[in-house]
């Protein structure tokens, strides 16, 4: 990631056409041909509200660089059809300089795109399908796409067969008939959106979603017992492990609620399983109480929230940070627990993983705060790296003892725990405040030493230099978490571009609040951006809370549908400056 | 084979030295005695049973018990015993309830562990009144019985758990006395026993708060038909039901749930191979 960003190393595609016209799939085809090629990018699905038929978009960027956010305007707009485009008009801009092409068979250019006075070539794509047997005309457009990028044509032949060859040997036929048919459209339309070679060649390279990356950091944490209630935009989790867990031994099972989807985790903690569940707002708000519970009881546990905009049902297919203080402050009483926030897509594995580890090793609730605009973006990232953490749950191992105490206070606050088979731990996990034994008890000296043992175990824990990505060196910082930080990246790479530096503090770990490092990642700053996709700007009175700011301190914060983009945070940025 | 056999455990082996909260005359006594026999009379060592509980006066027994066990929030312990048994299959997992917490809180949990047919025995100790809070009507409270919460009774329909359970596909269902503790134990052995879901409530009176409960030793009945596999006659007995006579009803033959297992992988790679894209030199 060391590459300075242009435009001519990011080529920008919307692929678009009414439900059925397969738009979603050439988008998909061509992102995977670009990763075959070595390439980067991402591509975000936009569908209408209809659950289905209405209109579908597949919004593409391609790099030649990793890249962790979308695209604010498009080079490239491919329309089968204009059959309710207007409705995604905001959501992809094009350039001064951008390209149109479409089917003038499929009805009339939207004025608020022909107004632009981009150029619109048109291409007879419903005809072209014709001619091939068994043709359609999203293999057309994704045909003209890839010539138009000057993709290899071997990269998009082996993805077609791969994805295509389960509907049988025709279908690819006529899938790569139609793809030629689209590229040799090009070779009369003398322009080109190359892209610049890939920085590092193509070796294992992973075509991933946020939430894909989510359930395998999960199952390489050794999560092995997931219970889901589906929720948009966190499904995809659920359905990733519930195959994947068959697999390793472990099960998923599918709750009738959230309420009761948490109290099965923890059911299945209490018996030794590290274990897992996923949801989205709505859904972390059912599942508070026992949250509660589990910090209480001290029984580990993930959940993995994929934030969507709020409150209520809010926008369930779009993204917004707005889960941040239930995340930190929903549950009742004085309840310490874990909150981390994947920074980028790729790190939706390592940070998942990470939560695991850490909810074991504390026997704690760990609260991962994911979004829709990561787990729901496909992704090609490099090969993840494995991560072994070492510490595991620890474990009272039986055997003669005197009185087993299940919440013995400890040099570390973190107390073995008998797994229910074992002979001489039984005790009772309780809700209700307990002696070390873990009995019942109202006593003010039980009820201080078990507060003060859950407070210090996970306020003294080691946590490494995972707290944060801190970059770059500058007085101007950036101060941001979450899925923001590859927008602030981008922003930061563009503004180095005009000589301006910017260092970026990016929290992965929000709770508990690591004072010391962030103040230290702080010294010498003169100016502080704080960063959020939320309304009220949640992050930053959390960071208020949590410390003095020792700068000068700006905060861009606004809710979703609509992602923050780099160029917002540039301008931000240089406004400041010039002001 | 059928030379006597010591018993590996007794009853006290399954008690903790804890004294429970309840009131002198409870019922729930009386099905702790009932829970404790029934374990020591089928063997399973203690730390091989797990009970787990939700809140209310009948959910403070996990403790009293020297198995494992979970006393959690209101109205979820069918959902935690259902994670803790498909998770651990090798262990019996018990859950003990009350009227509130099993059937109204815990009213969704209670229709989809039924139809879920987990291998849980769910006892519910049913006195028909909020003990804990101090006298509030329950979903299984008669529409008159009067109470500050609500002066002159509800006007409700009382919750009738039998019904609910057969109509919602529970494997085993049963209704027991506490005072009668011979064939509460014998009816507990029975659904541990049954594969799947058993459900047996037990009429457990609250000496405090409903003391005309004190009478239910002498208007519990024995059942005038024998249990059956058939739903519908179960059905059938259920609906002229007064509420008060007692013993198993009704043995299903579901097949418990077991969860979805594939082909075992050991080998992360080839878990993670979906998201590879193979480079374009090797092909």
């Amino acid at each position: 990631m060391t590459t300075s960003q242009t435009a001519s190393e990011s080529v920008s595609v919307a692929i678009v056409g009414s439900g059925g016209a397969g738009a979603l799939t050439a988008g998909s085809i061509l992102l995977a041909a670009c990763g075959k090629s070595g390439l980067y990018g991402n591509m975000n699905r936009s569908v209408g509200p209809q659950i289905r038929g209405g209109e579908a978009a597949a919004l593409l960027r391609i790099c030649s660089h990793p890249v962790d956010c979308m695209s604010e305007s498009y080079d490239l707009l491919i329309a089968i059809d204009w059959n309710n485009a207007d409705r995604f008009a905001a959501e992809m801009p094009l350039k001064p300089d951008g390209l149109v092409i479409c089917d003038p068979e499929s009805g009339e250019v939207p004025d608020a795109i022909a107004k632009t006075g981009v150029s619109i070539v048109e291409v007879n794509m419903k005809d072209l399908a014709k001619e091939v047997a068994g043709g359609r005309e999203n293999m057309i457009a994704l045909g003209l796409a890839a010539g138009v990028m000057g993709l290899p044509i071997e990269s998009l032949m082996a993805i077609v067969s791969a994805k295509l060859s389960d509907k049988g040997e025709h279908i690819v036929e006529a899938g790569r008939n139609c793809i030629e048919a689209g590229i040799a459209q090009v070779s009369s339309h003398a322009r080109s959106l190359e892209i610049k070679p890939p920085e590092k060649q193509g070796d294992g390279r992973w075509l991933i979603t946020g939430n894909e990356a989510a359930g395998l950091g999960a199952v390489r944490g050794g999560v092995r017992f997931a219970a889901a209630y589906p929720i948009t935009p966190a499904t995809e989790i659920l359905e990733w492990l519930s195959p994947a867990l068959s697999k390793t031994g472990g099960a998923l099972v599918q709750a009738e609620d959230e309420l009761s989807s948490i109290n099965m985790i923890i059911g299945a903690s209490y018996g030794g399983r590290a274990s897992v569940t996923a949801t989205s707002g709505p859904g972390l708000a059912l599942m508070i109480e026992s949250i509660g519970l589990a910090a209480a009881s001290e029984v580990p546990i993930v959940v993995v929230d994929v934030m969507r905009g709020g409150p209520s049902t809010g926008i369930p297919t779009k993204s917004e940070q707005s889960d941040l203080n239930i995340a930190v402050y929903g549950c009742h009483g004085d309840a310490p627990h874990i909150v981390v926030a994947p920074l980028s897509v790729a790190d939706c594995l390592f940070s998942t993983q990470w939560a695991v580890h850490l909810a074991e090793a504390m026997q704690s609730p760990a609260i991962v705060l994911s979004d829709q605009s990561l787990g729901q973006a496909h992704v090609l990232i490099d090969q993840p790296a494995n991560v072994a953490f070492l510490a595991q749950r620890k474990i009272f191992a039986g055997g003669q003892v005197e009185t087993y105490n299940r919440y013995a206070l400890t040099a570390d606050g973190v107390s073995p725990m008998a797994i229910p088979g074992t002979p001489g731990g039984q005790y009772t996990a309780d809700g209700l405040t307990h002696s070390q034994k873990g009995t019942p008890s109202s006593k003010k000296s039980d009820h201080q030493d078990q507060l003060d043992k859950r407070r210090d175990k996970i306020a003294n824990f080691d946590y490494g230099n995972h707290w944060a990505d801190v970059e770059g060196d500058s007085d101007m910082v950036i101060v941001t978490w979450g899925s923001m930080t590859g927008a602030a990246r981008e922003a930061i790479r563009k503004l180095s571009a005009e000589g301006v530096s910017v260092k970026l503090v990016a929290l992965r770990l929000i709770a508990p609040f690591m004072k010391d490092n962030f103040l230290k990642a702080l010294e010498g700053t003169r100016r502080i951006l704080v960063l959020e996709q939320t309304h009220s700007g949640q992050f930053h009175q959390y960071l208020r809370a949590q410390c003095d700011l020792p700068a000068e301190v700006r905060h861009f914060h606004r809710p979703g549908p609509h992602l923050i983009g780099p160029e917002e945070i540039c301008t931000q940025i240089r406004d400041w400056i010039s002001a | 084979m059928n030379a006597p056999q010591t018993k590996p455990f007794k009853a006290g082996d399954y008690r903790s030295d804890l004294t429970p909260v309840w009131c002198p005359g409870c019922g729930d006594f009386h099905v702790l005695m009932s829970v404790t026999r029934a374990l020591a009379e089928l063997g399973t060592a203690p730390q091989d049973v797990a009970v787990i509980s939700g809140i209310g006066c009948s959910s403070r027994i996990p403790a009293y018990t020297n198995c494992y066990g979970f006393h959690g929030v209101h109205g979820r312990s069918l959902a935690l015993a259902t994670g803790l048994k498909v998770a651990r299959s090798d262990l019996t997992v018990m859950v003990m309830s009350g009227d509130g917490d099993g059937f109204s809180i815990g009213g969704n949990h209670f229709l989809h562990a039924c139809r879920r047919n987990v291998d849980l025995t769910y006892i519910v100790m049913d006195n028909r009144v909020y003990g804990m809070t101090k006298g509030q009507p329950s979903p299984t409270t008669e529409p008159d019985w009067d109470s500050a919460l609500s002066p002159g009774g509800t006007g409700l329909s009382p919750f009738h758990p039998l019904v609910i359970a057969l109509a919602s596909g529970a494997n085993f269902v049963a209704r027991e006395f506490s005072g009668d503790i011979k064939n509460s134990t014998r009816t507990i052995i029975e659904a541990i026993k049954h594969p799947g879901f058993s459900f047996v409530e037990i009429l457990s009176p609250c000496v405090t708060f409903r003391p005309d409960e004190k009478e239910w030793k002498n208007t519990v009945h024995k059942a005038s038909v024998d249990e059956t596999d058939d739903p519908a006659r179960a059905a059938r007995r259920i609906m002229t039901d007064d509420g008060m006579n007692v013993g198993i009803l009704y043995r299903g033959n579901r097949k418990p749930y077991k969860a979805h297992v594939s082909d075992r992988i050991d080998d992360m790679a080839a878990l993670e191979s979906e998201f590879a894209i193979p480079p374009a030199s090797k092909t």
